[in-house]
């Protein structure tokens, strides 16, 4: 990855109480380059991007985002700063009392003195963006999860971010929804010229549209590599992943005594 | 458990009541800190007036009708031994205008809008509603809390208002018509009995401080509340329970300070 890097993770030690998540995690996710960070529940994944967003602070290390170091910002500046990122949430986050037009409207009408008819020609280029256009005058209760997680991404990049974060984008979709959500990361990446960390489990939507990918297991990067690379990787923890194989170094069983003793018999020999 | 362990949970307990009196006044700092967007985007306070306000006046006026009506029955039956009847009208406005009006209305605004903002503040947190707007560089407080906040503010002193008119017109309903009081000594004697200064404005003074109380714990619990089904659930009980425990704090306190030593 040699393009220059938009967002800087060095160093990065991050725990919840007494409780570390992320234990000295470097990454680089380069401009114009969509990365996705995998790994099993809990391992870190949406802390790390609560750190690029400044809504956490790390132990140590630091977390730079074009230039700046998020944690170093005063309100002001991290506001700032955030304005120039966009988030899709896991379940879309849509505002429940505003319509879909009103939802992709916010920010614009929050960040900007654009008059509404300019905004409405701005909302309907962003529906038609991710093919629902006709659907401005719903409210979120009346669509569907697939249809939410697009109207959500039409409003993420409402106000066109240089870096766009997805937590987990694929959860909970059909597979033609997962495909449709896939290709929208992909192109719509490309079409502003942003950059997107994806947040996700989907080892195969994944590999089809990202360019680099980072796995995260017990708060360390464990196998970083291309799509290519990481599909044919014979790292235990990664072919475990990638394959979807029940037992490994991530064990089926959480740890316990032995089976036997536990159930006061004794095996057959 | 050994007495170092009740010690240990008593502690805990009061470092956790401390703890979060200073959070809830750091949140109601907050509020009023970024309160400059419901004055400057009123639109966004009239939205909130219509569904705390507006929507709580069938319950307010009801109830202050049927308040004003008991208060005619036994204040009749009372004021008979006396041979005061013609004092009802007095009678029936100062504990309304005193007392039941900014009382009465505000536990019901606890129990009908400050409840619903609790749980709608608690939900926008559970769906992520909160955080989304966080991110989008919006100031939630500014945006969410601070609108509700005022809403709640000029909707206690105007449904109270509203109660006790209800209430007067209940009272007059049931001593007048229905009892045959004097009229003109039920109108006359309100109109003697109470005065502006000491018994509206002290009552308008006890509204605004309950419609203080009710909307900041309600907007408080929300927004603390733990972003599950049991958490917004606990959160919304304890804004009645709050709420109404203040309120009667409150008034007493008031109460001691407005008309002591009459």
């Amino acid at each position: 990855m040699s393009s220059q890097a938009l967002v800087e993770i060095r160093d990065v030690n991050f725990a919840y109480d007494s409780r570390p998540i992320l234990k000295g995690v470097n990454l680089t996710f380069p401009k114009g380059k969509v990365i996705a960070v995998m790994g099993g529940s809990g391992c870190g994944k949406t802390t790390l991007l609560q750190l690029i967003g400044g809504a956490l602070r790390p132990s140590s290390g630091y977390v730079k985002v074009d230039g700046q170091v998020i944690h170093e910002l005063d309100h002001k500046g991290l506001y700032l700063m955030r304005r120039r990122m966009g988030m899709l949430f896991q379940f879309g986050a849509l505002f429940t009392d505003m319509s879909v037009y009103d939802n992709v409207a916010f920010q614009m009408r929050e960040h900007t003195d654009l008059p509404e008819e300019i905004i409405r020609d701005l909302v309907l280029m962003k529906l038609n963006a991710v093919g629902l256009r006709g659907s401005h005058h719903l409210m979120p209760a009346e669509l569907s999860g697939g249809m939410a997680r697009r109207v959500a991404l039409a409003r993420t990049v409402a106000l066109d971010p240089m870096l766009i974060m997805y937590d987990e984008p694929f959860a909970g979709l059909d597979p033609i929804s997962l495909t449709v959500v896939g290709n929208l990361i992909r192109r719509l990446n490309d079409a502003l010229g942003a950059t997107s960390v994806v947040v996700t489990h989907d080892v195969q939507e994944s590999l089809k549209i990202v360019d680099y990918i980072y796995f995260i297991a017990d708060g360390v990067v464990v196998a970083e590599g291309t799509p290519a690379e990481i599909s044919s990787s014979d790292k235990p923890f990664v072919h475990q992943f990638v394959h979807g194989e029940m037992d490994g170094p991530v064990p089926f069983h959480y740890p316990c005594g032995d089976y036997w003793q536990d159930l006061n018999l004794r095996p057959w020999r | 458990m050994t007495i170092v362990e009740h010690l240990r949970s008593l502690g805990h307990r009061i470092v956790n009541a401390v703890w979060r009196i200073g959070y809830t006044s750091r949140f109601f700092l907050l509020i009023l800190l970024y309160s400059g967007i419901s004055f400057r985007r009123f639109h966004l306070t009239i939205k909130e007036l219509f569904s705390s306000g507006v929507m709580s006046l069938i319950i307010i006026l009801v109830a202050g009708l049927f308040v004003g009506m008991v208060l005619g029955l036994q204040g009749y039956e009372t004021l008979k031994r006396y041979g005061a009847e013609s004092a009802l009208g007095s009678l029936v406005a100062l504990s309304l205008v005193r007392e039941l009006g900014p009382v009465l209305a505000a536990l019901l605004f606890a129990s009908r809008a400050g409840s619903a903002m609790t749980a709608e503040i608690g939900l926008m947190k559970a769906t992520e509603q909160i955080s989304a707007m966080e991110m989008m560089a919006i100031n939630p407080i500014a945006r969410v809390v601070a609108p509700r906040f005022w809403a709640g503010v000029i909707s206690v002193p105007l449904l109270s208002a509203l109660f006790s008119a209800m209430g007067v017109f209940g009272g007059y309903v049931v001593g007048v018509v229905l009892i045959g009081v004097d009229q003109g000594s039920f109108w006359s004697q309100m109109q003697a009995g109470v005065d502006f200064q000491h018994d509206i404005v002290n009552g308008i003074i006890k509204s605004f401080v309950f419609g203080v109380a009710v909307t900041a714990i309600a907007l408080f619990e929300g927004y603390d509340a733990p972003p599950t089904a049991e958490g917004v659930s606990g959160a919304t009980t304890r804004t009645v329970v709050e709420s109404s425990l203040t309120i009667l704090f409150l008034d007493f306190i008031l109460t001691a300070f407005m008309f002591q030593g009459e």
